[in-house]
């Protein structure tokens, strides 16, 4: 007797809810929009709002009215541009670096491998992410270092000079392959490439066999197939993963600290302004700007229509 | 100070061969507290009737509450969980019933957001120079009360009045260790101890024959600064730097001048110790800034290492046991604040952490601190040390207008990225 009536008062409860499409959708979206709208933005324009706080040098504690002074200290810190710029042209590099790598590795394992081969490569690419990415970058140091493991096999081989010449060269040289910006950049690229690898072999995996075996047939060679058939279909791939390695190595500021000579990264000035010099206007600022960057690039992203592949 | 342990536990996987030691500092030595259930009943340190002692309890401190919730760097508060050798706690526990739960931090500035965020949860800190100023600055702390602690008297009298503790007639806190800021050099290219910190600023050919430069490291943190403000209130007395925390414009130019140069020298800078001793093992770093710590695991592994306080000095930090304004266990802070001064804790923990004991009778005390313990960790250099304080824009107090602690942080954080 109760079970029935709890079923069609459960029932009736469906029927009520059904008939009201407007609620329906209120309680699917309300609580992740809630989430989103609450905790996410929330936090976001809190953040920004701290950035027109400023910090009393004398007491070190945040004055809670409106000033434009953190602003200005910012744009007079002589430290910032050269910091924001070197992380971009990082990031951009590791972008580029990944796909160079990646974009053969996903044609083939999503034209050619099959079965058991295939899983291996797969399983290649993700292995990495389930080990700790602190023990991998101290690892890193390990092989880069001067009496390392890369070193070592290039002494043998009787290719000591070309690390030499590697680092003898501005921008990318150093005094070691660890302290290098070459190094930090092999090391970033390990560490995101899955992230490029993943996102190209399902948008390769996308493109109908019919398409290739249409453009062959209308006679165009392997080099006009790949330039007008498959990269333009893999295009949102290589931008989602893209997305991935760019925004990744932006924020990163546990490699700086690792691998490269010290000089700071986006990621690692904000966390010394918040975390060691307690300025959290000042850390507020600074993190305006990889949001800006991002904003531009997710623009651009979108018009590839990289998000349908997501 | 600043990031040891944090960095430590980074580098446990790698460093497979000292990971006995490293695994030894980074397990926090938790002891559960039961929850507020014993918390105080009345009696408070500073108002406790005279007589109403506890077992063990000096004159003027009331029983125990059962529980002490203490701040400290990983490391310095040891309950013989990680080597049954080194264990200062469970003797206290046993003698005054306060249970003693440990909450690690890794940087100053961590344990500065935890003890003002902590009130009413945490008793203690054990808070490095830079940290406690502006703890006593911002009413976090309390001032204690010395009569009450027996054993200050037995503390090192140099440490008695510290400027980082003892402000306008109040101690806040007890001294509990301090060490130095050493140079660490290689010996199988410096035949002698470098005289002078102008081997990691000056670009030079050392005694190998080779530059210094792509050789050397510094320090990866704003208060190194005063590394070089050290260096150069004995290199250029006519800059008038008194102290090296306190620096005026002028001075202040002069040393982002110099630290500029050193940008040109550095290898790279270290905070992470584990780090720093692979570069001296495997880059062919020779000469830096560095603690005794790394000295002392780079000597014992056979490295051909050594350490020296130049003649300019050094710099170096000093902790403070420092006590909650609102601590919820007062008597059990005192009872644990005496018993962090015996001499017998204190000498075990020197030998357990490479720093030099606040209390002196410690250097023959401890089995685990041999009877060189005490020189060799830097006892005899304290005259030379100028102790880590955070900059302040009063120049504390002594007039004038200095650069803060927040310019210090911007600017050598631009002097990294140029």
């Amino acid at each position: 007797m109760t079970a029935v009536t709890k079923r069609s008062a459960l029932t009736r409860l469906s029927t009520f809810v059904a008939r009201r499409r407007w609620l329906k959708t209120t309680l699917l979206l309300g609580p992740p929009l809630l989430w989103l709208v609450v905790v996410y933005l929330g936090s976001l324009f809190s953040l920004m709002a701290q950035s027109f706080f400023q910090l009393d040098d004398f007491t070190g504690i945040v004055e809670r009215t409106f000033s434009l002074d953190t602003w200005k200290r910012f744009f007079d810190n002589p430290g910032n541009v050269p910091t924001a710029v070197r992380t971009l042209l990082m990031a951009t590099a590791v972008t580029l670096g990944s796909l160079g790598i990646a974009f053969p590795l996903a044609y083939y394992v999503a034209r050619y491998a099959r079965g058991r081969i295939k899983t291996l490569l797969v399983l290649g690419v993700l292995i990495p992410l389930w080990s700790s990415y602190l023990v991998r970058v101290y690892a890193w140091k390990t092989i880069l270092s001067n009496e390392g493991a890369v070193n070592w096999v290039l002494d043998h081989l009787g290719l000591g000079a070309v690390v030499d010449f590697l680092l003898g060269l501005p921008f990318i040289g150093g005094n070691s392959l660890s302290t290098s910006e070459l190094g930090q950049f092999a090391v970033f690229t390990y560490v995101w490439l899955p992230y490029m690898v993943l996102p190209i072999i399902s948008a390769i995996e996308k493109i109908p066999r019919s398409l290739l075996e249409a453009s062959s047939d209308l006679g165009a060679h392997s080099p006009t197939t790949f330039r007008k058939v498959v990269w333009p279909l893999a295009i949102p791939g290589v931008v989602a993963g893209s997305i991935f390695t760019f925004s990744l190595t932006l924020g990163d500021y546990i490699i700086p600290q690792i691998i490269g000579d010290s000089s700071p990264f986006i990621g690692l000035s904000i966390y010394l302004f918040q975390g060691v010099a307690g300025d959290l206007p000042q850390a507020a600022a600074f993190s305006f700007v990889p949001m800006a960057i991002m904003a531009v690039y997710l623009t651009l992203a979108r018009r590839t229509g990289a998000f349908e592949n997501l | 100070m600043k990031g040891r342990m944090r960095m430590k536990v980074r580098s446990i996987a790698l460093f497979g061969a000292i990971a006995l030691v490293v695994a030894a500092c980074t397990q926090t030595p938790t002891t559960t507290v039961p929850p507020a259930t014993t918390v105080p009943q009345g009696t408070t340190a500073t108002t406790a009737p005279p007589g109403t002692t506890g077992t063990t309890a000096p004159p003027g401190v009331g029983a125990g509450e059962g529980a002490l919730s203490i701040i400290a760097w990983a490391g310095y508060i040891e309950d013989g969980t990680t080597d049954p050798a080194y264990d200062w706690v469970t003797a206290y526990e046993s003698a005054t019933g306060c249970e003693v739960s440990v909450k690690t931090a890794g940087t100053s500035d961590e344990m500065v957001a935890l003890m003002t965020e902590g009130a009413g949860q945490y008793d203690l800190v054990t808070a490095s120079g830079d940290a406690s100023l502006r703890l006593i600055k911002g009413g976090t702390v309390q001032p204690v009360d010395i009569s009450l602690i027996p054993s200050y008297a037995k503390v090192d009298e140099r440490l008695q009045e510290a400027a980082w503790h003892f402000v306008d007639g109040n101690h806040y806190g007890t001294p509990y260790q301090w060490g130095a800021n050493v140079l660490m050099y290689n010996t199988d290219v410096f035949s002698e101890a470098p005289t002078s910190w102008s081997v990691i600023f000056e670009e030079q050919t050392l005694p190998d024959g080779k530059s210094n430069k792509g050789r050397i490291e510094a320090y990866d943190g704003a208060i190194a600064m005063a590394d070089a403000a050290l260096y150069l209130a004995a290199k250029d007395p006519a800059l008038g730097i008194t102290d090296p925390y306190a620096l005026n414009q002028a001075q202040f130019d002069a040393v982002v001048a110099l630290l500029r140069d050193q940008r040109q020298l550095a290898f790279r800078y270290w905070h992470d110790v584990f780090a720093q001793m692979e570069d001296f093992k495997n880059e062919g770093v020779v000469a830096a800034s560095s603690w005794p710590f790394q000295v002392n695991l780079l000597v014992a592994e056979g490295q051909p290492i050594a350490s020296t306080v130049p003649a300019e000095g050094a710099t170096g930090w000093a902790d403070t046991t420092m006590m909650h304004a609102a601590a919820p266990h007062p008597n059990c802070a005192y009872l644990w604040m005496e018993h962090s001064l015996n001499p017998v804790v204190q000498g075990d923990l020197a030998a357990w952490f490479g720093s030099v004991p606040a209390v002196l009778e410690a250097c023959g005390a401890s089995g685990l601190l041999t009877d060189t313990g005490c020189a060799t960790n830097g006892l005899d250099s304290f005259d030379q040390i100028r102790f880590w304080k955070t900059p302040q824009a009063d120049c504390f107090g002594a007039g004038g207008e200095c650069k803060s602690y927040s310019n210090w942080v911007s600017t050598y954080t631009a002097i990294l990225g140029s």
